[in-house]
């Protein structure tokens, strides 16, 4: 039964996104819009970025960007913190701001009908916050909070030491929501001013995408965007290059009173932009998504019975996002879950993947765009995906083709670059006393 | 929810309940089925046995052996997927629509011919038991694992559908074998599928994969009622952290009751929409009274609330993440005063028109991908019928103001409830 001859699936290719079905268009002050119509849908999902982020932070200021982001919805010149949240709310609508490293997002949904109200408030919260000082203090302590959550969190701290391990002296060392000591020292000055410099419709880019009509969406955009302009705004510094790792490196966390640690092990990965990064995500997903997550769910899950989650992830991005293994196993289990990934990431590099996994990775890959592209979430993620990393609009109708075009070859040489078993971080958080 | 076409409701000669309807916007198809059984018909000895036992239907049949059942879903675009809640457990798969037999094919098998090898039930008691300490790491666990058992004595609702860890370290294969051949029949199950197919052929296809399955007495179940409340109870967590967390939780009725709408208009009002989808998001509460008290108060980071539909009556919880600066104490006592407001007048007719457009809207955004629209059909039928969820907004928007005080005098009283606290020990890391 499984070894029943199969292909690759073919899909309509006309059903997915492409230059027929997005209208792309651009404002004067430099706002790109997308838009793919969807009426089988009551609701209208939007989203995007500005090309700002936490690249703009400093040690002292970790946390900044994200705090600015978040603080949008807080209050504007002209509309209290209440009255945004009542005019979204009362409608049954959503509109949140977060930050990476390199862009600032949004993402909205509503009923159709309501699509001019949300995009009303995005642009004024965009343009106009007014950052009260007593919106921002209480925001200030929520968050405050939720890092010292953070603190108790064994994925949390196990992600913090391996950033520390493999991003040393690079800006993606630093937490983008910052640290206790910093987001302390944060005041509403330093986001108003965070604001004025970094904040322009220049590169913003926003994606609408459901029931209603194109022509009526960058209508509505225009109308709340189109007048925004700023001047002497700043750009993000340019990102370093990364020193890589050249030996294991190894960072433990002790927590009291836990019962499961959690593993990560990996590098920094390739870019988004890279000539590799497909055939890395084709190869992650061999190495631990595959099924019951690949060949490290196979190995540490499904015949050592250490985890209940053992998976891999490449993150890719506008730099050298990480590729890692994770799981989460019990503390006596730690160094023997650490010996099967070692040994499996050892495979990944040294041998070619099999002629079978990489036709059936090849398939799932392909296969899982109808659903992906199903929702209106999907696809409007998938708009602003094309535009951030300039991939075309066509990228979707063409993506069959670029993934069953990898080779084994490929997927080799990336794992070889990337997942060097001699220069890996190994990040632990676990209980105390795992004995 | 977008009304492409009817739903076929019908119901083979084994007893196996079938619910189709077509949604042609994408070529997917997602297929669920529901079983009757959850941790609500565990014993003691025994809590958890129903999760496990859905962890071993991925463990393979005779016909589809351990790790071909994941390759032959994955390397089709398919994604699967399998929960277990109080009172039911579920599976799904949605694929590509010209692959979806396979679902068909592999649920009917495996509702019949797994195999429970001994090898593979003692590899998945340390996964389970691995899945149970990672929820442990979390102190909202654990507290809410404290409060569930203080407010449930009798009934099964009594503990964590992850099961209490004495339970998963002795259960013995047999055990488990036994619940898996006991619940897993088609008379205990719904099957629900939308998507692109034909409902006429896909319910000949439905015949002739389920319909030769054995017939075959569901369980009778009767669940032991619960007592009502002595009083109010307090619960106590201790553990390492900086962050008190509080848990507060009324006995709400259930799903099918008439009042359950009504507290759902009440909640709306309080801690703010949400929605009954588990895989549906929600939207922000930051104008719901508790977060005005609480959170614009500076009490608390953050609160929520909800109810779960669930067949018996369950619970009405508020969950609140208090603030470092300030005790759980005052925290309760902002949130007493809070409530007293719904128990002393209506809600303004502004607020319960507010409620229901955010179910509208709620409802529609849980309605759109095939996946969603088939776990509604299933869902519905676990605690009450499809005219529960065709009628859901309707009903709602009937709920009235007086009504919705009625409900909070009778459900909210402090001597029906169970507070718990997490009280945070203060030990830091030592990185």
């Amino acid at each position: 039964m499984a070894n029943q001859k199969f292909s690759l699936p073919r899909l309509d290719l006309s059903a997915l996104p492409g230059p027929e079905t997005i209208q792309r268009g651009s404002l004067e002050n430099g706002i790109t819009i997308l838009v793919r119509e969807n009426f089988a849908s009551p609701s209208v999902v939007l989203s995007g970025y500005l090309p700002v982020g936490s690249l703009a932070d400093t040690e002292p200021t970790a946390g900044l960007a994200y705090l600015t982001a978040i603080a949008l919805t807080r209050g504007t010149r002209t509309r209290t913190f209440t009255e945004i949240f009542e005019a979204l709310e009362s409608i049954g609508a959503s509109l949140a701001f977060s930050a990476g490293s390199h862009t600032i997002s949004f993402h909205g949904k509503s009923l159709s009908e309501d699509l001019p109200l949300v995009l009303e408030i995005l642009g004024d919260t965009l343009a106009n916050p007014s950052f009260p000082k007593s919106e921002v203090e209480r925001l200030k302590a929520q968050h405050l909070t939720s890092l010292t959550i953070r603190e108790q969190d064994t994925g949390a701290q196990a992600e913090l030491a391996f950033d520390s391990l493999v991003y040393a002296g690079h800006p993606y060392q630093l937490p983008t929501d910052g640290t206790l000591e910093s987001v302390a020292g944060l005041q509403s000055t330093d986001m108003r001013r965070f604001h004025r410099h970094y904040f322009s419709p220049k590169g913003m880019v926003i994606s609408v995408v459901g029931g209603i009509e194109a022509a009526k969406a960058v209508d509505l955009v225009s109308g709340s965007l189109g007048d925004w302009v700023t001047s002497g705004t700043l750009e993000l510094p340019p990102l370093p290059s990364l020193k890589r790792l050249k030996s294991v490196r190894r960072k433990v966390i002790r927590l009291a009173g836990k019962q499961q640690s959690d593993i990560i092990l990996g590098a920094a990965g390739p870019r988004r932009q890279d000539e590799d990064f497909l055939a890395a995500a084709l190869g992650n997903n061999i190495l631990g998504r595959f099924g019951t997550m690949g060949r490290i769910g196979e190995s540490v899950r499904e015949s050592a019975g250490l985890a209940y989650y053992a998976y891999s992830l490449v993150a890719g991005g506008l730099g050298p996002g990480p590729w890692q293994v994770i799981a989460g196993v019990n503390p006596r289990d730690e160094e023997r879950a650490i010996e099967l990934i070692l040994k499996e990431i050892g495979r990944f590099v040294e041998s070619r993947v099999s002629k079978a996994e990489l036709l059936e990775n090849q398939a799932n890959l392909i296969g899982r765009l109808p659903m992906q592209l199903e929702s209106n979430e999907g696809v409007a993620g998938a708009l602003t995906h094309i535009e951030r990393y300039n991939l075309g609009m066509d990228y979707y109708q063409r993506y069959p083709e670029i993934i069953s075009s990898i080779t084994r070859e490929q997927i080799r040489g990336t794992a070889e670059r990337y997942l060097n078993p001699a220069r890996l971080a190994i990040a632990i958080a676990g209980p105390e006393d795992p004995a | 929810m977008t009304s492409e076409s009817r739903v076929l409701h019908t119901r083979l000669q084994n007893g196996l309940q079938v619910r189709l309807k077509e949604a042609h916007n994408a070529p997917l198809i997602s297929t669920w089925i529901w079983y009757r059984v959850g941790s609500r018909n565990e014993l003691p000895g025994q809590t958890g046995i129903s999760h496990w036992v859905e962890h071993m239907q991925f463990k393979g049949t005779p016909e589809f052996p351990p790790g071909v059942l994941d390759r032959l879903i994955a390397r089709d675009g398919g994604v699967w997927n399998a929960f277990t809640w109080l009172d039911w457990t579920a599976y799904y798969e949605t694929l590509p629509a010209d692959r979806a037999e396979i679902a068909l094919r592999l649920e009917a098998d495996r509702m019949f011919s797994s195999l429970f090898t001994p090898k593979e039930v003692e590899a998945e008691r340390t996964v389970i038991i691995s899945e149970r300490q990672g929820h442990e790491n979390e102190p909202t666990f654990r507290l809410a694992e404290e409060v569930q058992a203080a407010t449930f004595r009798v009934h099964g609702y009594h503990h964590e559908v992850i099961g209490d860890m004495v339970d998963l370290q002795r259960m013995t294969r047999d055990e488990l074998f036994q619940h898996y051949r006991k619940h897993y029949v088609p008379a205990n199950a719904v099957l629900s599928i939308v998507g692109d197919f034909k409902t006429r052929s896909m319910l000949q296809q439905v015949r002739k994969i389920f319909g030769t399955l054995p017939k075959q007495t569901a369980p009778n179940f009767q669940s032991r009622t619960e007592p009502a409340p002595q009083g109010e109870k307090i619960v106590n967590v201790e553990g390492p952290g900086e962050t008190p967390f509080i848990k507060i939780v009324y006995p709400a009725p259930e799903a099918a009751a008439d009042d359950f709408m009504t507290l759902a208009v009440l909640d709306s009002v309080l801690a703010g929409a949400s929605s009954f989808n588990f895989f549906s998001g929600g939207i922000s509460n930051k104008t719901s009274r508790l977060y005005k008290t609480l959170v614009e108060g500076e009490f608390a980071a953050s609160v929520s609330g909800g109810l779960a539909a669930t067949i018996d009556p369950y619970l009405y919880t508020f969950h609140i993440t208090v603030r470092p600066d300030k005790s759980v104490e005052q925290t309760l006592a902002a949130f007493d005063s809070e409530l007293s407001r719904v128990l002393d007048s209506p809600i303004a007719a502004t607020e319960l028109e507010k409620a229901i457009k955010q179910a509208r809207a709620l409802f529609a955004y849980s309605s759109e991908s095939v996946t969603n629209q088939a776990f509604w059909l299933g869902f519905s039928e676990m605690f009450a019928d499809g005219v529960w969820f065709e009628t859901y907004l309707e009903r709602l928007e009937q709920v009235t103001r007086e009504q919705v005080l009625a409900c909070a005098r009778a459900y909210l009283l402090p001597s029906r409830r169970v507070v718990g606290f997490y009280r945070p020990t203060k030990v830091g890391s030592n990185g």
